[in-house]
């Protein structure tokens, strides 16, 4: 099991995930054609001023009416896009298998951003629980999906911390991380490589074709 | 959550119309508009959506009904689209009844929430998907359907016919040379520099803002002509209905019109839907990336006017004002300073709102909203009490609303709250405060 983790498994992910993204991407940019009202009005200039005020904490007003959240979905996703990238025990593997490689975390800011994600993805949880206005919106995907983002950080934090049997927890966390990396393209976590996009055609609408600000 | 007093409003559009609702019928409708008439914009929309509700706060509806998770505008979203993507169009008059009431009066596509989205997903966009589908079923309020069926009987959204239109124009011109003896409203003049297009309701119900045009134009020394003819009204209440067919033929009348007079541009009067469905709702369903005649809403107008010197103020208007950020014209259009710089020139004492600009609330009259007429408008005033609150704070007596849809609306607001305001078009302070040329006068 753990040698299929480690080998097959991954590609398998990174198949998908790449190949669902691209796939997701390349259709939605032919259909953006047929719908005729979208290309001529795509702006580089507005888009990138989009993207740059949403990418930027309390860069619009929606995030500086909503400051704790904002904070929190910051770090939340920093953690989540970086963490994997730059934590140790994956350069390390990567260099292994494939021999490349690129500068590392220290193992305590890892440690801190991999619990940080931990903990602001429970407050969203929490959140969806408690307030009624993301409750009514929120089905049982939505839980679903939070837990499949979560588990690879916190089967990763157990096994940095070796809780239980070492072997069996990265097995576990090879899976996590793979089913995490597979339900990308498939899910709404397709706002990942999405973003850009509809910010910047929202970017442009306002900017290029109404004059106004979107932030 | 589905049993509201709204769900109680006796509306015939509604209630009769889904009686003859087939479920074949509605499916086959809801296929054509997924297959044909959507693509990427609603797949990529539907699919980036992560229900995290941070679009709540953008609304007015939501704001004012205590946060009523039903309002915000993922809710809307959800009790409309996902739904019948969900179900792939299997439902029956009921869904399509509720559907109806929400995508037509409880949201007025304002698009205040699309600017909230951190995706930018247009969540208007997605609501005025669902009246697409309504309207294809007849399922419309029967108030907005009736403007409908105005425009694609006389190109006008009030039923006005030719006669009484140019009736309109000649004792509008009358009366401005009361104040000006040489005002004119020149008629069919090919040529001129502007044509000058107003909505429906002006010749309708409030005719002497045509007059007051009159004698800006003439104290201006502008060059300007009203077609006598079908394609004077730049305003499409098709548009807000779902009606694209018929959306399109208003809206290439109006280009044929000016085309035809040979016109340099287009100035319209105070609205704001109407500058949206000439500017870019209407050119896209032609086919035009863009309008072929300029189009100059009347804010940037007096703006002109004012920055040139082409018309000045005796003496500026003396009550305290403040303001109606249009939602078509400011966050549509960008002319929110604009609109500042002629309400300081005009105006001794203004107190600005807050959110302002393109964040400003919705009039929640706009979008279709307050065409839904009479069995709607409590429901549109408990929509927004916090545009009353907003008012209120500003401790103003006067609301400027360069839009004929926050006009209404602001007034209804008003009277609701008992603020005891008083809503004013800015062309109604120009003619008060303008200086008129002693050559015109004689």
């Amino acid at each position: 099991m753990y040698e299929f983790s480690r080998g097959p498994l991954v590609w398998i992910a990174f198949v998908i995930f790449f190949g669902g993204s691209l796939y997701r991407l390349i259709s939605m940019i032919i259909n953006s054609k047929k719908e005729k009202v979208v290309h001529p009005y795509m702006s580089w200039k507005y888009g990138l001023r989009s993207i740059l005020h949403w990418v930027v904490p309390m860069g619009t007003r929606n995030m500086r009416i909503q400051p704790v959240f904002t904070v929190l979905s910051f770090l939340f996703h920093a953690g989540l896009i970086l963490t994997p990238l730059f934590v140790l025990g994956h350069v390390m593997l990567w260099k292994e298998s494939w021999g490349i490689s690129w500068w590392t975390f220290p193992e305590t800011l890892s440690n801190m951003m991999t619990i940080m994600v931990v903990i602001t993805g429970v407050i969203f949880v929490l959140r969806r629980i408690a307030d009624p206005t993301v409750r009514y919106v929120s089905t049982f995907k939505e839980y679903l999906m939070l837990l499949v983002v979560l588990g690879p950080f916190i089967t990763g934090l157990m096994a940095y911390y070796q809780l239980f049997d070492y072997r069996t927890i990265i097995t576990i966390h090879m899976w996590t991380g793979a089913i995490w990396l597979i339900a990308i393209p498939l899910t709404w976590l397709s706002h990942m490589f999405y973003f850009p996009f509809t910010r910047a055609y929202m970017g442009s609408e306002f900017g290029f074709v109404r004059r106004a600000r979107d932030w | 959550m589905e049993d509201r007093p709204e769900s109680q409003v006796v509306d015939s559009g509604l209630d009769e119309t889904i009686k003859k609702l087939t479920p074949d019928q509605i499916e086959r409708v809801v296929r054509h508009v997924m297959d044909n008439e959507t693509s990427a914009r609603l797949k990529v929309y539907v699919d980036t959506c992560v229900h995290c509700g941070l679009c709540s706060e953008a609304c007015q509806t939501y704001i004012s009904r205590d946060r009523d998770p039903w309002f915000s505008p993922v809710a809307k979203v959800k009790n409309s689209i996902w739904e019948l993507i969900r179900r792939k169009g299997k439902v029956d008059g009921a869904f399509i009844r509720r559907m109806s009431r929400i995508v037509f009066t409880e949201c007025a596509v304002c698009r205040r929430c699309s600017m909230y989205c951190p995706f930018g997903i247009d969540i208007a966009y997605l609501l005025l998907v669902g009246r697409r589908i309504c309207s294809l079923l007849g399922v419309v309020p029967k108030y907005l359907q009736d403007t409908t069926n105005s425009h694609a009987a006389t190109s006008n959204q009030m039923w006005v016919h030719q006669d009484e239109w140019i009736d309109t124009l000649q004792w509008q011109e009358e009366e401005a040379q009361f104040e000006i003896p040489s005002a004119r409203i020149p008629l069919e003049k090919e040529g001129a520099e502007i044509m000058y297009s107003v909505i429906a309701p002006e010749p309708k119900i409030l005719a002497q803002l045509l007059g007051n045009m009159s004698q800006i134009f003439t104290a201006a020394g502008a060059d300007w002509t009203m077609p006598a003819t079908d394609g004077w009204d730049n305003s499409n209440m098709a548009m807000y209905s779902g009606d694209f067919e018929v959306m399109g033929r208003v809206e290439r009348l109006h280009w044929d019109t000016a085309a035809r007079l040979k016109v340099k541009r287009i100035v319209m009067g105070e609205c704001g839907h109407a500058f949206r469905g000439a500017v870019y709702d209407g050119p896209r369903w032609l086919g035009w990336q863009y309008p072929p005649i300029p189009m100059v809403h009347a804010i940037e107008y007096y703006y002109e006017l004012l920055s040139t010197g082409k018309i000045k103020v005796k003496e500026k208007y003396k009550p305290h004002v403040t303001v109606q950020d249009p939602c078509n014209t400011v966050r549509g259009r960008g002319l929110g300073d604009k609109l500042r710089y002629v309400i300081d020139a005009l105006c001794e004492n203004f107190t600005d709102v807050s959110p302002n600009h393109e964040h400003n609330y919705c009039c929640m009259a706009g979008g279709g909203t307050i065409n839904c007429g009479p069995p709607w408008k409590k429901s549109r005033m408990l929509s927004n009490r916090v545009k009353a609150e907003q008012l209120e704070a500003t401790g103003a007596e006067i609301v400027i609303t360069p839009c004929h849809n926050c006009h209404s609306g602001i007034e209804d607001v008003i009277g609701f709250y008992k603020l005891g305001m008083h809503v004013k078009f800015i062309s109604e302070i120009m003619v008060e405060v303008m200086d008129v040329p002693e050559n015109l006068k004689a």
